[in-house]
């Protein structure tokens, strides 16, 4: 045992050669198979295709199938990339992982259920007034969930404020824990699905054929988005996030109330989730108790890839995440022969935040911490 | 030591404050919170759901008990103010009960309004509880009137009960609540006393119920035992055991230990099935918990993905044990016997940890969380997956696992006490290694690089390769675990290792206490024991549905309230806790300076855990 402490140099270069190996593994898994599946593209019946593929020629990939990856890929994404905002801000701000940032998504889709579910039976949802009671819907999701991440913060991260950065992250994980099972016991352990759309919406559309659902996604997703960079750039509640991000006590002697600016920071955060959580709904039309554990993990690393504390950062991060998850199984490993390649979507995911934290730990447009932070 | 300080902190004498004189704001804030807990524990269906369940017989039944005991805590909670340095201490009196009263009232109204509107309207459509049957048990099945002016008095009632516990003289104070608790936890843990000891049953109703005369006797047993005095004479004997040091120490540790092993291996050869399954579970979690010690409480390294060397502890034993696992297997792969996987268990349980561990040891600790977490996923998404079925059969999992042969015994899953033998010896092995890591070189090397990374690496500890070897160790014990898993149930299926068991076993780690192994000893026979893991059921079993709420609950409140956990790591709380010291350390440095034979020894708290971290 006391060897491992006592030699230096040695062990830490077999870690970084093992790293460096790593590193050329998994950039070497995506250029083989990106080679691999233009070949493939070219030519269904190339000798790589049929070694991989136990002798068969590969299936080509259509360009509508293509084109309906990307789309799916890019509306995913669009919400993951506004789940990622809140991530982003709340890291920015405090420097912790608000672990149940994905609770707070999933309370505002399940709001979205309750909200869609009342319209409906009172008529205003596939009939009519679709327009309008979606606006009302995402009016009271946002609502909801701003309340969701202000009481949040009050209750359980204000105490917490200065202590060990790892105390707020576990407590995080409490509450996350403790929103799903009180959502489970509150309204049932059962999935709910969301009354059925339109039909308009589900026409798919354009000189595309983009499906409508889709398209409304993506476009909701960046009017938030642009709504949102005009308040953090433009007011002066927004510089006060960031004077605070930057620096919580010359924040305070520049008279900035530093209590109030974190409170504004979950709420924003948390309206993001709101808005995403009803999009999830009307995407897939189904809410369930753990919906938010796996979105909000995604939203985590699309927040990583894009570089924490950068809100422009998130937003791409979000959608080059649900790009790759949408992409890599069929583009990446399908070509490489492995079998049932859709149950793979999640571990892509992970695979792709541990990958960038090897290549570029400061995510692809950078981190904006402070001093601190970055430690 | 007669100097400013002390004379602020003692001078002002206690001031009793008039009946009435209350902060008004704040206790209608806190009886406004009250009112939401217990409306939201309404209509989560804790009560109505435990109704069925009976304490006394026919008076108390388990759901109005997990009602109830929140006025009580918070009419106790609302009295007891914290008198800080210099604050001026007011003598309890008719004014906190008045306090109490208030508070209860406030929230007893929150339940009353909840009856009325059950009646008013109808949103069952989201709200599964909100029904007749939560009224009429709010309502203590007598009709809405009645049910709005009782809750608002008995709430009171409890309330101010729990607030005038601080007007009682002490002694009084304690039996009463020890009575309390005696005839709560006689009552509640009525099948696991029955099966210890059969004859008990006499004390019970068919129903499970205590009979009333029962209670009383139990109640007034613990008020008498406490009355006497048996609590003070168990307190001072602790204190006595505390402050022995040198060989008498030694020989009282040795006593304690033998008695106890003792007692391990004497209780599940007279207890029923059912107790030996519920320490064989506690069992292996008490390993997987004493791995994530090593990895949390003494390195530091919050590790969410866990499960992970549990998953793979558990499919490497069943991969090479049963007959059943995937047809991909080459035909030269052996089949081996559970002691001879198990060594390959280890090997392999080893480099897991290397390989996971390598990539995320250089991330800061928040990132390393979220990375674990994932490679947890990862693991388990892989087990589960049609590419690899072939090997490990996917959702169907790999079952045909057969029982641990060790020659003189087996170890199956249909008899518990062979597993819980099988446990205790791993977990025997677990505890000595983890006692004497903590000990080594190594263990200083990780509590070092828990304090404080920079400084570490600064004394000379190749921080790389210690936390390493913390995930080494921590994947090592956690397939222990794994290996006694998958013979005690004798099939693996991948949906026993969701993240939901690393973060139990989290929560079991930091309610014990994080770097302390008595601590996670206690984390695991209270949570595991009491509440239950995430499948297997505990003592309380009529939680069951509740528990993971608990769980999360716990893990908040023990955060905010309590993070050294229960049983505290001196060094870990030293370290949760600096600012604290350091400011009593510079009250005593100020009365140091005034004080001319300044004590100098004292001032080691200053510089928490660098003394002992770096040596």
């Amino acid at each position: 045992m006391t060897t491992a402490v006592r030699v230096k140099g040695a062990g830490r270069t077999n870690v970084d050669r093992f790293l460096t190996l790593l590193r050329v593994f998994l950039i070497g898994l995506i250029v083989v198979g990106l080679l691999a599946f233009i070949w493939q593209q070219i030519d269904p019946g190339n000798p790589f295709a049929r070694w991989t593929h136990d002798g068969e020629p590969a299936n080509r990939l259509t360009a509508d199938q293509f084109q309906g990856l990307i789309v799916t890929g890019l509306s995913q994404g669009a919400m993951y990339g506004l789940i990622a905002l809140g991530y982003s801000m709340v890291y920015g701000v405090l420097g912790f992982i608000n672990f149940a940032h994905g609770e707070v998504f999933m309370v505002g889709a399940f709001t979205g259920f309750i909200m869609a579910n009342k319209l409906d039976e009172a008529g205003y949802w596939e009939g009519g007034a679709f327009i309008p009671a979606v606006l009302f819907t995402v009016l009271i999701c946002t609502l909801v969930a701003t309340l969701t991440a202000v009481v949040m913060e009050r209750v359980a991260y204000r105490p917490l404020r200065g202590s060990p950065r790892l105390i707020p992250l576990i407590t995080s994980i409490g509450v996350s824990f403790f929103i799903q099972n009180a959502v489970i016991l509150l309204f049932g352990p059962g999935a709910k699905s969301y009354p059925s759309n339109p039909d308009w919406l589900g026409e798919k559309r354009t000189f595309l054929q983009l499906e409508g659902t889709k398209i409304l996604v993506i476009v909701v997703a960046a009017i938030s988005m642009a709504g949102l960079w005009y308040f953090v750039e433009r007011t002066k509640t927004g510089k006060a996030m960031r004077a605070v991000a930057e620096d919580k006590e010359i924040a305070s002697l520049m008279g900035i109330n530093v209590d109030r600016t974190i409170v504004t920071t979950f709420a924003v955060g948390g309206a993001m989730a709101g808005i995403a959580g009803i999009l999830w709904g009307l995407l897939f039309r189904s809410v369930i108790a753990t919906t938010g554990f796996l979105p909000g993990i995604k939203a985590f690393t699309a927040a990583v890839v894009g570089g924490v504390g950068n809100l422009g950062g998130a937003m791409a991060g979000g959608v080059s995440l649900g790009s790759a998850e949408a992409l890599a199984p069929l583009v990446l490993l399908e070509p490489l022969g492995v079998d049932g390649v859709s149950q793979l979507r999640d571990a892509v995911a992970f695979t792709l935040l541990i990958l960038v934290l090897l290549v570029k730990p400061t995510g692809l447009f950078g981190e904006r911490l402070s001093a601190e932070d970055r430690a | 030591m007669t100097s400013t300080i002390e004379e602020t902190a003692s001078a002002p004498a206690d001031v009793t404050r008039g009946a009435f004189d209350l902060e008004w704001g704040d206790l209608i804030k806190t009886g406004a919170i009250l009112g939401l807990g217990l409306v939201f524990m309404s209509l989560a269906g804790m009560p109505t759901g435990l109704d069925g369940r009976l304490l006394i017989d026919p008076f108390l039944s388990l759901g109005y008990v997990s009602l109830l005991w929140l006025p009580l805590i918070v009419g106790w909670s609302v009295a007891n103010e914290k008198v800080l340095e210099g604050m001026v201490a007011t003598r309890k009196s008719a004014r906190d009960v008045v306090a109490g009263l208030v508070v209860g009232a406030i929230g007893g109204a929150g339940l009353s309004l909840l009856i009325v509107l059950i009646g008013a309207f109808d949103i069952r459509d989201p709200l599964v509880n909100w029904n007749e049957k939560t009224q009429a048990f709010l309502s203590f099945q007598r009709g809405t009137g009645f049910g709005v002016i009782a809750c608002i008095v008995v709430s009171a009632l409890l309330a101010g009960f729990g607030a005038s516990l601080h007007l009682m003289p002490r002694r009084v104070r304690r039996a009463i609540v020890s009575a309390l608790l005696a005839v709560i936890s006689v009552a509640v843990f009525e099948s696991f006393l029955v099966d210890v000891a059969d004859p008990l049953s006499f004390l019970y109703t068919k129903t499970g119920g205590l009979l009333p005369l029962w209670a009383a006797v139990v109640a007034a047993l613990a008020l008498a035992m406490t009355l006497s005095g048996g609590g003070e004479r168990i307190g001072q004997a602790r204190t006595n055991f505390q402050e022995l040091t040198g060989p008498a120490k030694t020989r009282q540790n040795t006593i304690l230990i033998v008695v106890s092993g003792l007692a391990l291996i004497i209780i599940p050869m007279i207890t029923g099935k059912i107790t030996q399954e519920l320490l064989a579970n506690v069992g292996i979690f008490l390993l997987l918990a004493l791995g994530l010690n090593i990895v949390v409480g003494l390195a530091g390294i919050l590790d969410l993905g866990y499960v992970a060397f549990f998953a793979v502890g558990g499919y490497t034993t069943a991969v090479l044990t049963s007959t059943n696992r995937g047809p991909d297997w080459p035909e030269w792969f052996p089949t081996l016997p559970w002691w001879g996987a198990f060594l390959v268990t280890l090997l392999m349980a080893g480099l897991v940890g290397l390989f996971i561990g390598a990539p995320v040891i250089r991330m800061r600790g928040d990132y390393l969380a979220i990375v674990t977490l994932g490679f947890g996923e990862i693991i388990r998404i892989l087990f589960l997956s049609d590419w690899l079925s072939g090997y490990f059969n996917g959702a169907q999992g790999i079952t045909n696992i057969p029982p641990a042969d060790f020659g003189i015994f087996e170890v199956k899953g249909t008899d518990p006490r062979s597993v819980f033998y099988l446990v205790l010896f791993f977990a025997v092995i677990s505890i000595y290694v983890s006692w004497r890591l903590e000990r080594s070189r190594l263990g200083r090397a990780w509590m070092a690089v828990r304090e404080d990374e920079s400084v570490a690496e600064a004394m000379g500890i190749n921080t790389v390769n210690v936390k390493l070897m913390a995930f080494v160790v921590g994947a090592v014990l956690a397939s222990f675990a794994g290996a006694i898993f998958s013979a005690k149930v004798g099939s693996i299926f991948p949906t026993s290792f969701l993240i939901l068991v690393s973060i139990i076993i989290l929560v079991i780690v930091i309610v014990g206490g994080m770097g302390n192994i008595v601590g996670v000893i206690v984390g695991s026979i209270v949570l595991v024991g009491v509440l239950g893991g995430p499948k297997q059921p505990g003592l309380l079993q009529e939680f069951s549905e509740y528990k993971l709420l608990i769980y999360g609950a716990l893990l908040i409140w023990m955060m905010l309230q309590r993070p050294e956990g229960l049983v505290p790591n001196a060094r870990r709380s030293r370290e949760l806790h600096q600012d604290e010291f350091l400011q009593d350390a510079w009250l005593k440095g100020k009365v140091d300076d005034a004080d001319e034979n300044g004590n100098g020894a004292d001032s080691g708290t200053v510089a928490p855990g660098l003394a002992g971290g770096a040596s």
